[in-house]
C-alpha cells in the first residue's frame, strides 16, 4: 500500500551544541509564541482584546503589593519542591512522589501544632514542627528508594501511589482531628494563639518562606555542583557501571540521595503547613509534586534557572486566575494556559537539538542525471 | 454480612474504567510509548461526549433518536482523545521531547481541559448544583439487556451493564489476541523492545507509534465516558474523575503488560476502590479513609513482589521511554 | 565479467554528519557471482557507506543505480525490495522473540500470521547453505555465532541476492569463521554478490575476489586479490607503510603478582560463567588472554577487581615483601583502601570506565574525588592530569569542557587508560584495549602498556586480535566456555593451536 518512493523531502539531523543564549533565545521565541495562542484562546472564550487579556494577567500578577507578595510565595514553594527532585531527577530516579512528601510533611507539621501547641514554648515547638516534617518528607521518600535499591522497583509508580496513601492519610487524619465535630476539616489550627505559626520576619508574613528557598537554591545549587555526593548522584545517573567500577555504592547514594530528595519536600510542606495556611487538607500540595517535575526539567536541573521557570509557570497561573475571576471564567483555566505554554517549550526543544533541512526532490533526480 | 450479589456488579462498574485506559497504555507501551497523559487523556475524552450529548440533547429536546444519543458522544469522545493522542505523538516522536514531561503537561492540560468545560457547561446550563446531568443520553448509555432483570443473581452479576463494559472487555481481548497472535502485534512488540532492529526490518516505527498511541488514547477515552455516562448516571462534576487515569497506569505493571490479564485485574481493582462501603465501620467514618488506600497499598506491595522476582519475561518494553532516531551515533 | 552491469554501482556519494565527514565521492561498483572486500581502518566510512546502501543513512548526494537503473533507497523496507540486505555487525535482533519471529519481522506478507509456514521455510534454508538454526529459540538464549546465522538466514528468506556483512568476523573463532567462508563461498556459487567489510588482510586473501579500499571516508582504489599482496594492500589503506611488528621487550625478574586459585563465578542469574580457575599475574610481564568473546573474560577481571561476586576460590594479591592478601570480599573502594593500586581499562569505555556525558577534568575526577577532608571535591589536581594526559597522549578535543563521548573512540580510549595509568598502579587490566582505535591509536596503546611492563607493573591484556596478541603478550592464556584451556608462551605461540584450544572444552561449560 505504501510503496510509494519516499525520498526523504525533510530529513532531520542532530545539532551541534548551541551557544547558551541561542537556546534559551530559541525558549523565549517558544514562550512568546505559545502566549500569543494564549491570547488568541482567551479572545475566543472572553471575546476581549488581547491587550485588555495581558494587561490583566500582568495585573493579576503583580497589580498590588499583596499579588507581588503572592507570587513570589507561591513562586517560592514551587521552586523548593523543585529543588526537591532535582537531585533524584539527575540520578534518574523518576520521584513523582512529591506530591505525597510534601503532604507527610505538612501532615507531621500539623500533628505537631495540635497536639504540642499551647504546651511546649512556641520556640521549641518550632524546632520539633521542623524536625518532624523533613523526617516525615524523608521517611515518604525513603520508603520507595530502599526498594529502588534493593530490588530495582519502578520507582515512578511506587512515588505515584504513596501520594495517594499520603492522602488518604491526611483524610484520616483530618475527621480525627476535625473542628468542629462533623465538619470533616481540621480549621485554621491554634487560631487565637498562633502556636506553632513560623514567626513573620522581615517585611511580609511570607518573606520567610521566600528566604529560605533562596538560600536553599543557592544550597542545592552548590551541592550538585561542588560537593562529593553531588559529583556521586550524577556518576550513578549517567551510568550505575561507572559507579560500581569506581567503588561508589549505588544502593547507598540512592537512599542518601532520596532522603534529601524527601526532606526539602518534607520542608515544603512544613512552609505550607506552618508558614502559610496552618491548616492541612488533602489539596495542600496543590500539584506541586507534578508541575515541579516541568519546572525541573524546563530549568535542565540547574537551580538558577529553575528561579526562572517556577516564576514562568506562577506567573501563567496567578495571570490565569485574575482572567478567570474578571472574565467569569471556571479557575481550571489557568491549568489550560500552563498546558499551552509547557507545550510550545517542550516542542522547543527540538529546535535546540535538531535541524531541519528541506530536501528538493528534483535537486537530487537532477545531480544523479548529471553524473 | 458481606453482600457479594451487590458488590460484585459495583465493583465491575468500578473496573471498566480502569480496564479502558490500562488496555490504551498497554499498548501504547508496547509501542516504546510511556503517555503519563493518560489521566488527562481520560479527562478530554469523557468532557469531548458530555460537550457533544449536552449540545446534541439541547437542541434535539424530546425527539432524540436512539443512535446519534450513542453515536454523537462517541464520536465526539473519540475525535477528542484522538486529537490528545496526536499532540502526544507529534511531541515525543516527531519533535523527540522528553516523554516523562510531556505526559505530564498533557495531564496538566487535560485534566484542566475537562473542568473548564465542565465548569462552563454548568454555568450555560444554569443548574443549581455544582453538576451536569445529561440524564436521557446517560439512559441511552446504561441500557442493559430487558431480560437482565429476570435472571436474579445471574443477571444482575453477568448482565446488569450497559454495552460500553462489554466494549471493554472485547477491546481487551482484541488487544491481546493482536499482540499475541498477528503480525501487527509482532510488529509492534518488536517496535518497543528495540525499535532499530524494527526500523532495519524495515517497520516504519514513526508509523506504528502514532498509530498505537492514537488507539490507545482512543480506548483510554472511552473509559472517560463510560464513567460520566453510564458509572456517574451522565453527571459531570469536576473532578469527580479522580485519580482512575493514575490507577489505570498502574494497572499496566499489575498486568505485566497483558491486556487479557488486566480484565481480571481491573475487577480486583474495582473491588478494592469500593471495598470501604462494604466493610462495616459503624460510625467511625475516619476508618474508611484508611480503607481507600487499598488499592494503592496494594499496587506498591505488587509492585515490589513483582520486582523481587524478576523475570526476563515480566519486564517492560526495552526502549519503554526512550524516543528514537535513526542517525543516532 | 567486467562488461556485465554491475548488481550496484554508487556514484559520487557524499555523507556528513554534522561537522564530519564520513564518506566523500565515492564511487563503488558490486557485481554478482563474485565476493568483494571492502577495506578499511576503522573510522575510515566503510559501514556509513554500506548503510546507505541498505537505507539505514540516506547520502548527502550521488547517486546509486540497481542493475543500471537509477535507485532511490530511503529505508530498510526499499532496500529489501532491490534484493539488498545487510547484517550489521550489532545485531539487529529482538532478545525476547524467537529465532523465527525475528526472521520473518518487517515481512509484508498476505494473510494471518502463519509461523509455522515460516519455520518450514527456515529449515529449508538452512539445508541448502548448511547452517543450524532452532527457529523456536529465543535470542536471549543463543550464542553470539548463533545469532549471526540468524542474521544471515533471515536476510536469505527474504530473498536478498546482494549480501552485506559488517565485520563478520570480529566475534568468530577461526573455526567458525571458517564454516562462514564456506557458506559465502555457495551464496558466489549461487550468483549472489557478496560485500564483505573488514580489516583484516588475511580474510581478504582468503576469500574475496575483489577488494575496494577506503581510506578517511575516500576511496582509494581497488584491486583483483590475486594480483596483490599484504604490503600493497597494507598501504592503500593506511596511505603510508607501517611495520607491523609491535615491540615485545624481555620481561625483567618477574614475579607473581596476583594469584588466582581455583576462581568459580555464577552470573547473577545463575548461569556459570567461570569454573575452576587457575593462574597467576606476574610483575614486569604483560599477560594475554584469549578467548571467544563470552568465555568469561570480562567475569575474570571483574572479579580481581573486586566487582562480581565470587563463588568459589581465592584471588591473592602478593606486596612485593611477600606478604599476601586475599582480595575476594573486596569492593572496588576497599581494595584501594588497603593500598592496592589497581588499574582497569574496562571493555565498556563510556558504560563504565568513564562517563559518557562528563568533560575530560570531572572523569579523572572518577578515581581522586573522595581525597581531602572537606565535603567538596578538588577540581584542581584533576584539571591538571586532564592537561597532562592530552599533551603527553596527543588526545584531539576541542577543549577539557567537551563531553568525552563527543569524542572519537581513539580519544577516548587514551583519556581512559591516561587516567589508569596515572594511579601509578601495581596492576593493570586492560579489556579489548585497542577495539575499534585506528593502527596509530593502537600503537600508542601498546606502546603505553610495554612503558608499564617495563616499569615492573602487571600488565593482562584481553584482546580478540590472535596475531597482536602473540606479538605482544609474554604469556597468553586461553579461556574456552569459561574454563583455562592452556597458558602458552606468546613467543612460541601459534595461531592455530591457540583457535583450537579457544574452542576446545567449550560444550562442557554448558552442561
Amino acid at each position: 500500500m505504501n510503496n510509494t518512493s519516499n525520498t526523504p523531502l525533510i530529513h532531520i539531523s542532530k545539532k551541534k551544541e548551541l551557544p547558551w543564549y541561542a537556546s534559551w533565545g530559541i525558549r523565549l521565541v517558544a514562550i512568546l509564541a505559545a502566549i500569543v495562542l494564549c491570547a488568541i484562546v482567551t479572545m475566543v472564550l472572553t471575546g476581549d482584546n488581547p491587550g485588555q487579556v495581558f494587561s490583566t494577567m500582568l495585573y493579576g500578577a503583580f497589580g498590588t503589593r499583596r499579588k507581588r507578595w503572592v507570587l513570589a510565595q507561591e513562586t517560592s514553594l514551587l521552586l523548593c519542591v523543585s529543588l526537591a527532585l532535582t537531585p533524584a531527577f539527575r540520578m534518574r530516579f523518576w520521584n513523582l512522589g512529591g506530591e505525597g512528601q510534601i503532604l507527610a510533611g505538612g501532615l507531621a507539621c500539623a500533628a505537631c501544632m495540635i497536639l504540642l501547641g499551647n504546651k511546649i514554648p512556641n520556640a521549641a515547638l518550632i524546632a520539633v514542627m521542623t524536625v518532624a516534617s523533613i523526617g516525615a518528607g524523608a521517611v515518604w521518600a525513603l520508603i520507595p528508594a530502599i526498594c529502588k535499591a534493593k530490588w530495582n522497583t519502578n520507582e515512578t509508580l511506587f512515588t505515584l501511589m504513596m501520594n495517594y496513601v499520603a492522602t488518604q492519610l491526611v483524610a484520616y487524619f483530618s475527621i480525627i482531628w476535625e473542628v468542629p465535630k462533623g465538619a470533616g476539616q481540621i480549621g485554621i489550627i491554634n487560631q487565637s494563639t498562633e502556636s506553632g505559626w513560623l514567626p513573620q520576619v522581615g517585611p511580609h508574613k511570607y518573606f520567610l518562606n521566600v528566604l529560605i528557598v533562596l538560600i536553599l537554591t543557592v544550597v542545592m545549587a552548590v551541592y550538585m555542583k561542588y560537593s562529593k555526593h553531588g559529583y556521586e548522584v550524577l556518576v550513578v545517573g549517567e551510568s550505575e557501571n561507572t559507579a560500581r567500577y569506581v567503588g561508589i555504592s549505588v544502593k547507598k547514594v540512592i537512599i542518601r540521595t532520596l532522603l534529601l530528595s524527601g526532606a526539602i519536600c518534607g520542608l515544603a510542606g512544613l512552609l505550607l503547613v506552618g508558614g502559610t495556611h496552618h491548616t492541612i487538607t488533602t489539596t495542600v500540595a496543590g500539584g506541586r509534586g507534578f508541575t515541579a517535575v516541568m519546572v525541573a526539567w524546563l530549568a535542565k536541573f540547574n537551580p538558577f534557572a529553575m528561579i526562572a521557570s517556577s516564576l514562568l509557570l506562577t506567573f501563567f497561573s496567578q495571570g490565569a486566575n485574575e482572567i478567570s475571576t474578571v472574565f467569569g471564567l471556571n479557575h481550571s483555566f489557568g491549568d489550560i494556559l500552563t498546558g499551552i505554554v509547557l507545550f510550545f517549550i517542550i516542542g522547543s526543544e527540538f529546535f535546540i537539538q535538531y535541524k531541519i533541512h528541506f530536501r528538493k526532490k528534483s535537486a537530487v533526480s537532477e545531480s544523479g542525471k548529471e553524473a | 454480612m458481606f453482600d457479594l450479589i451487590s458488590f460484585i456488579p459495583r465493583a465491575v462498574a468500578q473496573s471498566i474504567p480502569l480496564l479502558y485506559g490500562c488496555t490504551g497504555e498497554t499498548i501504547t507501551e508496547k509501542s516504546g510509548n510511556l503517555n503519563l497523559g493518560i489521566p488527562g487523556v481520560m479527562y478530554v475524552g469523557a468532557i469531548s461526549g458530555v460537550i457533544g450529548s449536552f449540545l446534541y440533547e439541547q437542541s434535539a429536546g424530546d425527539q432524540m433518536n436512539g443512535f446519534l444519543t450513542i453515536f454523537i458522544p462517541m464520536a465526539c469522545c473519540l475525535l477528542g482523545s484522538l486529537l490528545m493522542g496526536l499532540l502526544y505523538c507529534f511531541l515525543t516522536v516527531t519533535m523527540r521531547a522528553n516523554q516523562n514531561v510531556t505526559g505530564l503537561a498533557m495531564t496538566t492540560f487535560g485534566v484542566g481541559f475537562g473542568n473548564f468545560f465542565g465548569g462552563s457547561l454548568i454555568k450555560l446550563s444554569g443548574s443549581e448544583v455544582p453538576s451536569i446531568a445529561l440524564s436521557a443520553t446517560s439512559r441511552a448509555f446504561s441500557r442493559s439487556l430487558p431480560f437482565a432483570a429476570n435472571l436474579g443473581w445471574f443477571g444482575k452479576i453477568f448482565l446488569s451493564y450497559g454495552f460500553l463494559a462489554y466494549l471493554a472487555i472485547a477491546i481487551a481481548l482484541t488487544a491481546s489476541y493482536v499482540l499475541k497472535h498477528t503480525r501487527t502485534g509482532l510488529q509492534l512488540r518488536a517496535v518497543g523492545e528495540s525499535p532499530a532492529t524494527a526500523d532495519a526490518a524495515g517497520i516504519s516505527i514513526t508509523k506504528y507509534k502514532y498509530f498505537t498511541t492514537c488507539i490507545g488514547c482512543m480506548i483510554a477515552g472511552l473509559g472517560g465516558l463510560y464513567y460520566v455516562m453510564d458509572y456517574a448516571c451522565g453527571v459531570w462534576s469536576n473532578d469527580a474523575f479522580g485519580d482512575r487515569g493514575w490507577l489505570a497506569i498502574a494497572l499496566v505493571i499489575f498486568t505485566i503488560w497483558r491486556p487479557n490479564v488486566s480484565i481480571l485485574a481491573s475487577m480486583l481493582f474495582g473491588g478494592l476502590y469500593i471495598l470501604y462501603l462494604y466493610i462495616p465501620s459503624g460510625m467511625n467514618l475516619s476508618m474508611k479513609e484508611i480503607y481507600k488506600m487499598f488499592p494503592y497499598l496494594v499496587t506498591i506491595i505488587v509492585l515490589v513482589i513483582s520486582s523481587m522476582r524478576n523475570k526476563r519475561e515480566n519486564q517492560p518494553p526495552a526502549s519503554l521511554g526512550l524516543n528514537y532516531f535513526r542517525e543516532d551515533r | 565479467m567486467d562488461s556485465q552491469i554491475p548488481a550496484v554501482r554508487m556514484q559520487n556519494i557524499t555523507k556528513t554528519f554534522g561537522k564530519v565527514t564520513a564518506n566523500k565521492d565515492v564511487n563503488l561498483d558490486i557485481r554478482r557471482g563474485e565476493i568483494l572486500a571492502l577495506l578499511g581502518e576503522n573510522g575510515s566510512g566503510k559501514t556509513t557507506l554500506m548503510n546507505m546502501l541498505s537505507g539505514i543513512y540516506y547520502p548527502d548526494s550521488g547517486s546509486i543505480y540497481i542493475d543500471g537503473k537509477e535507485a532511490d533507497i530511503g529505508s530498510p523496507r526499499e532496500a529489501f525490495s532491490y534484493g539488498i540486505g545487510m547484517i550489521h555487525q550489532h545485531f539487529k535482533l529482538v532478545d525476547v522473540l524467537t529465532a523465527a519471529e525475528n526472521i520473518i519481522l518487517g515481512l509484508k506478507e498476505e494473510g494471518r500470521l502463519n509461523l509455522d509456514a515460516a519455520e518450514k521455510r527456515i529449515r529449508e534454508i538452512c539445508s541448502t547453505y548448511g547452517f543450524e538454526v532452532d527457529p523456536k529459540q529465543k535470542i536471549y538464549d543463543m550464542s553470539v555465532s548463533q545469532k549471526q546465522t540468524v542474521e544471515i538466514v533471515k536476510v536469505l528468506y527474504r530473498g536478498a541476492d546482494i549480501l552485506i556483512l559488517d565485520e563478520p568476523t570480529a566475534v568468530l573463532t577461526p573455526q567458525e569463521t571458517e564454516r562462514l567462508f564456506d557458506v559465502l563461498r555457495n551464496m558466489r556459487a549461487d550468483g549472489k554478490a557478496v560485500v564483505i567489510i573488514t580489516h583484516k588482510l588475511r580474510e581478504v586473501e582468503e576469500i574475496s575476489d575483489r577488494v575496494a579500499v577506503l581510506r578517511k571516508g575516500e576511496y582509494v582504489g581497488e584491486l583483483k586479490t590475486s594480483e596483490t599482496n599484504a604490503q600493497e594492500m597494507t598501504d592503500m589503506m593506511v596511505g603510508h607503510a607501517v611495520s607491523l611488528n609491535i615491540e615485545r621487550p624481555e620481561p625483567k625478574d618477574p614475579k607473581p603478582r596476583i594469584e588466582v586459585k581455583n576462581l568459580s563465578v555464577r552470573s547473577s542469574d545463575g548461569i556459570r560463567k567461570l569454573t575452576d580457575v587457575s593462574f597467576d599475574i606476574r610483575t614486569g610481564e604483560i599477560l594475554g588472554i584469549a578467548g571467544i568473546s563470552g568465555s568469561g573474560q570480562k567475569e575474570l577481571l571483574e572479579s580481581v577487581t573486586g566487582l562480581q561476586p565470587v563463588e568459589s576460590g581465592s584471588i591473592t594479591y602478593i606486596e612485593d615483601d611477600g606478604s599476601r592478601r586475599e582480595l575476594i570480599g573486596m569492593d572496588p573502594r576497599h581494595i584501594q583502601a588497603m593500598g592496592v593500586s589497581l588499574a582497569f581499562v574496562p571493555e565498556d569505555r563510556l558504560g563504565m570506565g568513564l562517563v559518557g556525558s562528563m568533560n575530560i577534568t570531572d572523569n579523572m575526577m572518577l578515581r581522586s574525588y573522595r581525597g581531602g577532608h572537606t565535603v567538596f571535591t578538588n577540581r584542581k589536581p584533576p584539571k591538571a592530569l586532564a592537561d597532562r594526559v592530552v599533551r603527553e597522549l596527543e588526545v584531539v578535543t576541542p577543549g577539557l569542557t567537551t563531553p568525552v563521548q563527543r569524542l572519537s573512540g581513539g580519544n577516548v580510549q587514551k583519556v581512559l587508560v591516561g587516567r589508569e595509568i596515572a594511579s601509578a598502579p601495581t596492576v593493570l587490566l586492560t579489556a579489548y584495549a585497542v577495539r575499534g582505535l585506528d593502527i596509530n591509536s593502537s600503537y600508542t596503546i601498546y606502546n603505553l602498556l610495554n612503558e608499564q611492563k617495563k616499569e615492573g607493573v602487571a600488565v593482562v591484556y584481553v584482546g580478540e586480535d590472535l596475531d597482536v596478541l602473540i606479538e605482544l603478550c609474554d604469556r597468553i592464556l586461553v579461556l574456552s566456555g569459561g574454563r583455562v584451556s592452556g597458558i602458552v608462551d606468546g613467543r612460541t605461540a601459534d595461531k592455530n593451536e591457540i583457535g583450537l584450544m579457544m574452542t576446545k572444552a567449550g560444550g562442557e561449560a554448558h552442561e
